[in-house]
């Protein structure tokens, strides 16, 4: 059987309007053959998780640069559980104190890509880490 | 029946969701749910909208479900962006447009890469519209870039096709004549409010007029909306008038219905067979290596691909000439 291709939704949670990452990230996956569902700016955990259950995602992608990721990137993990979610992948972005990574990946965070992490190294990380699901 | 066919009917988002990734994947076993599902469909309504890259598609269909919603229907929307022919990756933005209902649990919004696989597209954005019909949806919007083959016949699938133009653009007007302009039921001039749209409609309606072989009483004449969906003016206007068109369509003991259904499902027969054809035969040969190795010998000039293309189809097909 030929194999699937690999979907991921690239959001942008939270007030402030800088998407510029996430815009960037979301051309470097399309590069590297994956499908990109982008979402935009402004997103709530509410409507990312129902964007990501209905385009049937393996992985999700949000950045935050302005400290929401404490709050914003743990509630879309809870949620995605709730609605029946749990095997999609979720990683974050943006400006994220060294202190909070820990934290963060506790709470179901798979990574997190830092200022100065390169595109290849995401894409790799990307590939090496998330499969598109089987069943 | 099955789960899957119980879960989709019942609405299960999770269902739906996976299901249109199996269509999409070509997993075997999609087929057999899409078997038992075909006996639930044919209820929901279904809208094309199709037009170039930034005549404003995503934001009419926006404002269509805000419509519909309002009326209490409930929506699938089918968005189709284009694969890079590179990379085989795609950007779906068209959900960018779409954000206030995606709280909304009477919508339900799915991207579509074209992927440029042979028909492929069409018969698995087919497949999408039958799933979310059979999933209870009132009406379905198709949307997408009327530039190919075979977005063109997606939407021919549509009951009402609408093709969104703008002011000012010559050429997109160009593209169209070349094969969408017949397509077309309701015809939009977005963006109404930027200079030329009058003169856009003026060329439209005679392009359409031309278009019309002869009229003839009762005969459905195209009409032209100006819209500027952004701001929510002509929208209600054009729901009104796929209403009409959907009337048409059902007067005279529904004649104009039955030639549409005629016409999908004769083209959807013949789409399905073309495909299993080349599931049967093609994708064998290069699995099996036998397509390499005629290119070989192609290039060596032992065969001629005429001769070679008759004696690998009769192969496969287990007949001898």
């Amino acid at each position: 059987m030929k194999k699937r291709k690999l979907r991921v939704l690239v959001a942008k949670p939270g007030l402030d309007g800088h998407d510029r990452r996430t815009r960037i990230i979301a051309r470097a996956f399309r590069d590297a053959g994956f499908e990109v569902v982008y979402t935009g700016l402004h997103q709530t955990p509410e409507s990312i998780v129902l964007a990501a259950i209905q385009e049937d995602v393996d992985m999700l992608v949000m950045s935050s640069p302005i400290g929401a990721h404490r709050n914003i990137f743990p509630e879309v993990v809870r949620l995605l559980r709730e609605k029946g979610g749990e095997d999609i992948v979720v990683c974050g972005g943006g400006i994220i104190p060294d202190e909070d990574i820990q934290e963060l990946k506790e709470s179901g965070i798979a990574e997190i890509f830092t200022p100065g992490s390169k595109l290849d190294d995401i894409v790799n990380w990307v590939r090496e880490h998330v499969q598109p699901r089987e069943a | 029946m099955t789960n899957a066919v119980e879960k989709v009917i019942a609405g299960d988002v999770r269902t739906v969701a996976r299901l249109i990734r199996d269509i999409d994947d070509r997993i075997p076993g999609a087929r057999e749910t899409l078997k038992a599902l075909y006996a639930h469909t044919g209820h929901a309504y279904v809208i094309g909208v199709t037009g170039a890259p930034g005549v404003g598609k995503s934001t009419l269909v926006d404002e269509m479900v805000a419509h519909l919603r309002k009326a209490e229907k409930t929506v699938g929307v089918l968005a189709v962006d284009p694969t890079s022919a590179f990379s085989g990756g795609a950007i779906l933005g068209d959900r960018i447009r779409m954000q206030r209902h995606s709280l909304d649990e009477g919508v339900f919004i799915r991207s579509l890469a074209t992927r440029g696989h042979f028909g492929g597209l069409t018969q698995s954005t087919r497949s999408a519209i039958d799933v979310l019909d059979a999933m209870g949806k009132d009406y379905i919007l198709v949307e997408t870039v009327g530039v190919g083959q075979d977005e063109v016949d997606v939407v021919k699938s549509a009951q009402t096709t609408i093709i969104v133009v703008i002011p000012g653009m010559g050429d997109g007007i160009q593209a169209i004549k070349a094969g969408i302009l017949e397509i077309g039921d309701i015809f939009v001039i977005n963006k109404a409010d930027r200079e030329g749209a009058d003169k856009t409609l003026y060329e439209l309606r005679q392009m359409i007029d031309m278009g019309q072989q002869k009229f003839k009483e009762g005969k459905w004449i195209p009409p032209i909306l100006k819209v500027e969906a952004v701001f929510d003016r002509g929208v209600a206007e054009l729901l009104d008038a796929i209403e009409k068109h959907r009337a048409y369509l059902m007067e005279s003991g529904g004649d104009q219905h039955l030639l549409r259904r005629t016409l999908r499902i004769r083209e959807e027969l013949a789409e399905m067979i073309k495909n299993r054809l080349i599931q049967e035969v093609l994708d064998q040969l290069i699995e099996g290596g036998e397509f390499e190795r005629t290119v070989e010998a192609i290039l060596a000039g032992e065969m001629d691909p005429y001769t070679a293309s008759e004696n690998l189809v009769l192969s496969k097909l287990g007949c001898k000439k």
